[in-house]
C-alpha cells in the first residue's frame, strides 16, 4: 500500500469534482445513499439500546416479548441486585488488574523489540524479524499452548493470561515503522554527546513517539480488557475470574442464577438471567463505550501507521 | 508488513555509531568474509545495549510460539498427562490415520469450510461496498458520524457480542418480535441448526463491517481526483468511474486483505462459535477447532486433538503462501 505525500493535509474538498450539472440519477442515489447509511448507524446501535432497554426492564415485560428500544417496567432493581454481588466487583477488579499488568508488560515488550528491529545496524535483522512474522502464519495451536501453561504452572495465576500474548506481532510491526520513520539526526546528535543506547531510546525516541505509544497502548488494553478465553481455560477458582468470564457463565447459565440474583425474584431463572446479564453486559462495556469517541482517532492511526509499511 | 532485504550491507552500519572512533574504525573495509564470527563479536561488543533490548522479546517468542510449534510432535508421538510435554513415545502417523477416518471429523471439516467460505464471501466485500458509499457522502460531519458508529462494535468482547445475540435472537428477542408482527410464529433460533450459519455471518458483518472500511477509506484518498476529471470529459459515468477508476484504485489494500482473509480461512471464529453454539445447533455449528477443543480439553485427548490442530495449521500456513503467490504473480502484489 502506497501513501502519497499529498493525501497528508485533510482538505475540506469532496473526494470527487463537484459536478456543475450532477444527473437526475446520481442525486437521487445520493438520497438513497444517505438512508442507507443511516439504516447502518441505526443497525449498529440498535444492540446497544436494546441491551440498555432490556437492562431498566422489569421481568415480565421481558419475558412476554415487550422490550426493545425503550424499558418497559422502568426499574434499577436489577442493577442494585448485580452491583451487591460481590464475586461481579471482585472480578471487575481482576479485568482491572490483569488490563494494566499485561499492557505494562506488552508495551514493555513490544517497545524494546520494536527499536532494536528498527535499527539498521542490528546484525542479524533480518532473522529476527522473520522468528517474529513466521509466528503470524504458523502457531503452535490450543493443545501445545494448553500443555505448555499448565507444565509451566501457570494455571490460576495472572502470568497465563498476560505472558502468552505479551507480544502482537501486528503491533510490533507498527512500532517498529514509527520508528523508523524517526529523524536518524536526532539520535546520531544524542550519541556524540555521549549518550549511550539506553538514554537515546528513553530520553530521545520514547518522548517522540508519544502518538504510536498511546495507540498502542490502547490497543493492548482493549484487547486485555475483553480476552476472555485464556481466563476461561486455565482458571478453576471463580475469584480469579475476569468479568468476561462472569459474563460467559451467566451466558451459559453455568452459573447458579438463584444465587447471583441473591434470590430476587420468584420469576424463573432464565429470566432473572436475562435481566441480569443486561445489566452485566452494560457494566462491562461502559468504559469502553464511554471512552471510546475521545480515543478513537488514535485507533484509527494506529491501523493507518500499520498499513503504510504493508 | 514487508521483511526488508537491509541488514545485508556492511557499510550501512556505520553512522550511528557510539562514539566518532568507534565510528571511523568501522568504516574501514569489513574485512574478509570469513570473519563473520569476529564481525558477529564486534557488533556485539559495539552495540551490546542494543542486544539487550532483544532478549526478553526472544526469550518470550521461543517459549509461548516456538515451544509449542515444537510442541505438536505429540501428535506422532504418546501423551500422558504430567509427563513430558513432547510425549513418551512414537506412535507414527496413528493419530492422522485416526481423524482421516474419523467421520465426526469430515462433518466439522465440512461445516467449517462453509462456515469460512460463507464469511469470505460475505464478511470480505462487506466494507468495500461500505468505503464506496462512504465516499459519496460530501457532508464531513454526517461521513464522521457514520465511521465513529460503525467502528464501535469492533471494540466488543467477544463475551459481549456473544451475549447481545442471545438477546436480539431470543424467542421473546427483537427478531422474533418482528416476525410476530407479520404473524409468523417465534423461533427458538439460537437452538435451531439451521439458522446457526444466518447467526454466525449476520453478528459477524455486525462487528467487522465498519472498521474494515478503514484501510479502504484511506486508500480512496490516495486516488488521484484528475483520472475522475478526465473520465468525465471523455463521457463516462458515475457507475463507469467506480468501475474502472475507484475500483482499481483501491485493488492492492483489496488483495492484501483477501490474502490475510485467505490464510485464516479455517480459523473461523473459535471463541465465537464455543460461546453461541450448543448440543442442539453442533450438526452445523461445529467446527474444526471447537471439535479439538472438546477431543483435547474436556476429554484429554490430547495427541488425537493436536494432530487435528497441527493438520488445521499447516492448511493455514498452505492456503497463505499460496495466495500470497497467486497474487504476486497475477497483480505483483505480496504481502513480504
Amino acid at each position: 500500500m502506497v501513501t502519497t505525500t499529498r493525501s497528508a493535509v485533510p482538505t475540506p474538498k469532496p473526494s470527487r469534482p463537484v459536478g456543475i450539472k450532477d444527473s437526475l440519477s446520481y442525486r437521487t442515489f445520493r438520497v438513497v445513499n444517505t438512508l442507507v447509511l443511516i439504516g447502518v448507524m441505526l443497525v449498529t446501535l440498535y444492540p446497544f439500546v436494546n441491551v440498555i432497554a432490556q437492562s431498566f426492564s422489569s421481568e415480565g415485560y421481558i419475558i412476554s416479548g415487550q422490550v426493545n428500544l425503550i424499558p418497559r417496567g422502568f426499574n434499577v432493581e436489577t442493577y442494585k441486585v448485580v452491583m451487591a454481588d460481590s464475586m461481579f466487583w471482585t472480578n471487575y477488579r481482576n479485568t482491572v488488574v490483569y488490563t494494566v499488568v499485561g499492557t505494562l508488560i506488552a508495551m514493555a515488550l513490544t517497545t524494546t523489540f520494536a527499536y532494536a528491529l528498527s535499527k539498521k545496524r542490528l546484525k542479524g535483522r533480518t532473522v529476527f524479524i522473520g522468528i517474529a512474522v513466521f509466528t503470524m502464519f504458523f502457531n503452535g495451536g490450543l493443545i501445545p499452548n494448553y500443555i505448555l501453561i499448565k507444565s509451566l504452572g501457570m494455571t490460576n495465576s495472572i502470568w497465563a493470561i498476560v505472558l502468552p500474548n505479551a507480544i502482537s506481532i501486528f503491533n510490533l510491526l507498527v512500532m517498529k515503522a514509527f520508528f523508523e520513520n524517526l529523524p536518524e539526526e536526532l539520535e546520531e546528535a544524542a550519541s556524540m554527546d555521549g549518550l549511550n543506547t539506553y538514554s537515546i531510546f528513553a530520553r530521545i525516541v520514547l518522548p517522540l513517539s508519544k502518538a504510536v505509544l498511546a495507540t498502542m497502548v490502547l490497543f493492548y488494553a482493549v484487547s486485555f480488557w475483553n480476552s476472555w478465553f485464556q481466563a476461561f481455560l486455565y482458571m478453576d477458582r471463580a475469584e480469579l475470574y475476569p468479568v468476561t468470564v462472569y459474563l460467559r457463565n451467566l451466558i451459559a447459565g453455568a452459573t447458579n442464577a438463584a444465587s447471583v440474583s441473591g434470590g430476587a425474584g420468584a420469576d424463573g431463572l432464565a429470566q432473572v438471567a436475562s435481566n441480569i446479564q443486561a445489566v452485566t453486559i452494560v457494566l462491562t462495556v461502559l468504559p469502553i463505550v464511554c471512552l471510546y469517541p475521545f480515543l478513537q482517532k488514535y485507533f484509527v492511526s494506529g491501523v493507518m501507521l500499520g498499513s503504510v509499511k504493508g | 508488513m514487508t521483511v526488508e532485504q537491509g541488514a545485508l550491507t556492511t557499510d550501512g552500519s556505520t553512522s550511528l555509531g557510539p562514539a566518532p572512533a568507534a565510528a571511523a574504525r568501522e568504516s574501514m573495509p569489513a574485512g574478509p568474509p570469513a570473519a563473520t564470527k569476529n564481525s558477529w563479536r564486534r557488533a556485539l561488543k559495539k552495540d551490546w545495549r542494543l542486544y539487550t533490548f532483544l532478549i526478553l522479546p526472544i526469550l518470550f517468542l521461543l517459549i509461548f510460539r516456538y515451544l509449542p510449534m515444537a510442541g505438536n510432535v505429540i501428535a506422532f508421538r504418546r501423551f500422558r498427562p504430567g509427563g513430558s510435554i513432547f510425549g513418551d513415545e512414537w506412535v507414527g502417523l496413528h493419530y492422522v490415520k485416526m481423524f482421516i477416518s474419523d467421520p465426526k471429523f469430515w462433518e466439522v471439516f465440512q461445516n467449517t469450510v462453509i462456515l469460512g467460505a460463507l464469511s469470505l464471501a460475505i464478511c470480505f466485500p462487506m466494507p468495500i461496498l461500505l468505503a464506496l458509499l462512504l465516499n459519496e457522502v460530501r457532508i464531513r460531519w454526517f461521513k464522521r458520524l457514520v465511521q465513529t458508529v460503525s467502528y464501535l462494535p469492533h471494540f466488543m468482547s467477544i463475551v459481549i457480542v456473544a451475549g447481545m445475540i442471545f438477546q436480539i435472537f431470543s424467542v421473546q428477542g427483537t427478531i422474533n418480535q418482528l416476525i410476530s408482527v407479520v404473524g409468523v410464529d417465534p423461533v427458538n433460533f439460537m437452538q435451531d441448526a439451521d439458522w446457526f450459519r444466518t447467526i454466525y455471518i449476520s453478528s459477524e458483518v455486525w462487528q467487522t463491517v465498519g472498521w474494515g472500511t478503514i484501510l479502504y477509506l484511506a486508500a480512496l484518498t490516495t486516488i488521484d481526483t484528475q483520472l475522475y476529471e478526465s473520465a468525465r470529459i471523455d463521457g463516462a459515468n458515475r457507475l463507469q468511474q467506480t468501475w474502472h477508476i475507484t475500483l482499481v484504485g483501491i485493488r492492492p489494500t483489496m488483495i492484501t486483505l483477501l490474502v490475510l482473509n485467505i490464510g485464516t480461512f479455517l480459523a473461523v471464529g473459535f471463541e465465537k462459535v464455543l460461546l453461541i453454539y450448543n448440543p442442539l445447533t453442533y450438526p452445523t455449528a461445529d467446527v474444526i477447532s471447537t471439535y479439538l477443543y472438546r477431543i483435547g480439553i474436556e476429554s484429554s485427548n490430547f495427541s488425537y486433538a493436536t494432530a487435528i490442530g497441527l493438520f488445521e495449521s499447516i492448511i493455514g500456513l498452505v492456503l497463505v503462501l499460496g495466495a500470497n503467490e497467486i497474487s504476486k504473480r497475477a497483480v505483483g502484489t505480496s504481502l513480504w
